[in-house]
């Protein structure tokens, strides 16, 4: 964890665009998987065969990679791979049983011309010697090899634990490089694993709270370019960018797009102190939810759209609070530890994520709904903070501090299995997942 | 405009005092010495101008530090918001901008909030003493602007602050 013992992989540096909108690159980011987890289910996936050149991703290592990261699989190390089968009947069970591998996935990539390849992957289980998936992917360009890669991996995923695997997706993070005058701050999407950074966005003031809209198209986010805290919503692709709250009085922050993208709740605070709004974005028009003195901020929509999460002091100490999207008497959610912030909804309801303070250690907690509102730590602090969960809720991102850095952490939803995620000079915050792609 | 009008009203002395040079050249320094001499003889009377603001002892301090999680002004800091407050009665002008921030404790969301109440306490407090709401404007910064990045209580206490801008004398 400490920057000593950082044996990271580490990525070429691309060159920063000087682009303020639009797609370019994204300084990368290091990345580092940490811990792992006995009960995970091992998995053998063979270095895929290939024919010609050379080609720039290594589409095992990636299926490889992304399921550790999930903490559900354990796969073999390359240096274990004793037999390198390429199709099913190559495939001596007898090896793999001895290896004590559950399943193997096995592939092959073929020449599609035109510069495109096509991917063909088998998924097997060792054990009844069974095939459980064959596919040949549709052709692409060898530069969207990991896309392809991340599709395998949910569909291995799905197909044994039955669950949509959340790979193929992408996160928003805001980085910062320099202090103070010198610093310019970036809006950044990224594969969900790090890799294929691309500027949003770019100001030498601060940028915060980057929200994905619900079809991935477009991230609200709140800028202080103008000098005050403004919010904006951009499209990732085209650049085009609205301001909706620009308020010269107070805070204009915390967006949170509902769940069918129609609305966006707000933390507005012109009229002295911040409240909750919720505006219709077609006709801007603002209905307000919350009437306290105390701060009342980082809303979060229920999965349902039928209620709106909320942090607010108005019990001395800032907690998490629900209240119906269409207003009324908000409701008190969280009572364990002394102070709980900017919560996280996993996708069915069930599972909410905030930071728990208890004394100066800002951690991650989990409440489970079905465990009657005990929570449970997938982060170690001291200052970690934005709990965003993946669209299947496998795993979380969260930034942390790590000595005067910003890093972010994806981890596992039991906490077992961490990826780090840091910026060779430069300090990452801000993390929020994006939905399941289409594209 | 403070800069523009200072050094457009210097300039104006100066071509009075030009002028004034070619038939008396004594006079006009010695109403300038009467008029410095006649403020600090009635203590507390004393109207505070554009240019106390780099010299007076008390006006020099812009910035108002707080405890963990708390907005109150401490008596330590009422002193300021008195000078200060006189400052802005003394000088209708003159406007403020009080930009509240916080330690890196907490969401950075929460201390926007947590930023801004303690510039609204300023804000009060500089209010309570006289001042004119209308020239105080109040930005939170949360904790997105640290004069210092260590994990520890000594580096804290600086972040949590509001600093006092004057935007035009």
């Amino acid at each position: 964890m400490r920057r000593s013992s950082r044996s990271l992989l580490t990525l070429a540096l691309l060159l920063i665009a000087a682009l303020v909108t639009g797609p370019a690159f994204g300084q990368a980011l290091n990345v580092q998987i940490v811990g792992g987890t006995k009960s995970a289910t091992p998995i053998a996936v063979v270095p895929f065969a290939q024919q010609g050149a050379p080609l720039p991703t290594d589409v095992a290592d990636v299926i490889r990679n992304d399921l550790n990261r999930c903490g559900k699989f354990r796969s073999l190390a390359v240096s274990e791979i004793v037999e390198q089968p390429t199709q099913g009947s190559d495939i001596k069970f007898a090896t793999w049983r001895l290896l004590k591998q559950d399943y193997i996935v096995i592939g092959r990539i073929k020449d599609a011309g035109n510069g495109m390849v096509t991917v063909e992957y088998e998924l097997w289980d060792v054990n009844r010697q069974q095939r459980l998936l064959g596919e040949a992917m549709s052709p692409a360009a060898t530069s969207d090899l990991r896309s392809v890669a991340h599709q395998i991996a949910d569909k291995i995923f799905q197909q044994i634990t039955g669950i949509p695997g959340a790979f193929w997706t992408r996160i928003a993070y805001v980085t910062m490089v320099g202090s103070g005058n010198n610093a310019t701050y970036s809006l950044i999407v990224a594969d969900s694993d790090g890799y294929n950074p691309q500027v949003v966005a770019r100001s030498h003031e601060a940028l915060l709270s980057p929200k994905w809209s619900p079809d991935g198209t477009r991230i609200a986010y709140v800028s202080f370019e103008s000098g005050n805290s403004a919010i904006y919503i951009q499209n990732i692709t085209t650049g085009a960018r609205q301001l909706i709250s620009g308020r010269a009085k107070g805070i204009n922050g915390a967006p949170a797009w509902s769940p069918d993208g129609t609305k966006l709740a707000l933390a507005l605070s012109y009229t002295g102190n911040p409240e909750i709004y919720v505006m219709d974005l077609g006709s801007r028009q603002e209905t307000r939810l919350t009437r306290s003195l105390a701060i009342n901020t980082e809303p979060v929509w229920a999965p349902d759209g039928q209620s709106v999460y909320f942090t607010s002091d108005r019990s001395g100490k800032p907690q998490i609070y629900r209240v119906s999207a269409s207003g009324g008497t908000p409701e008190r959610i969280s009572f364990q530890g002394q102070q709980n912030l900017d919560s996280a909804i996993s996708y069915d309801g069930k599972q909410i994520a905030m930071v728990q303070a208890n004394g100066n250690v800002y951690r991650i907690a989990i409440m489970d709904q079905s465990l009657g509102g005990q929570v449970r730590f997938i982060s170690p602090g001291p200052i970690d903070e934005s709990p965003s969960f993946a669209p299947n809720a496998s795993m979380l991102i969260y930034a942390a501090t790590d000595g005067t850095r910003d890093v972010l952490y994806a981890v596992s939803n039991d906490g077992l299995v961490r990826q780090r995620l840091a910026l060779a000079d430069g300090d990452v915050r801000e993390p929020a997942w994006g939905p399941y792609r289409k594209q | 405009m403070n800069k523009t009008v200072r050094i457009a009203l210097v300039a104006l002395l100066c071509v009075g005092a030009a002028a004034c040079s070619k038939k008396q050249e004594v006079k006009p320094q010695p109403q300038q010495q009467e008029t410095q001499q006649e403020a600090p003889a009635q203590t507390g009377e004393h109207k505070y101008t554009a240019a106390d603001l780099d010299t007076d002892a008390c006006l020099k301090v812009r910035t108002i530090y707080f405890d963990f999680d708390k907005d109150e002004v401490k008596p330590e800091f009422q002193q300021y918001m008195q000078c200060h407050a006189k400052f802005l009665q003394d000088v209708p002008t003159a406007r403020m901008r009080l930009e509240g921030n916080a330690d890196e404790r907490g969401t950075r969301e929460y201390n926007l909030g947590l930023g801004e109440r303690r510039g609204n306490a300023v804000s009060s407090g500089l209010q309570a003493n006289g001042a004119s709401s209308s020239q105080i404007s109040v930005i939170s910064y949360g904790k997105e602007k640290p004069v210092c990045r260590e994990h520890n209580e000594d580096c804290w206490s600086k972040n949590r602050r509001v600093e006092i801008v004057y935007t035009a004398t």
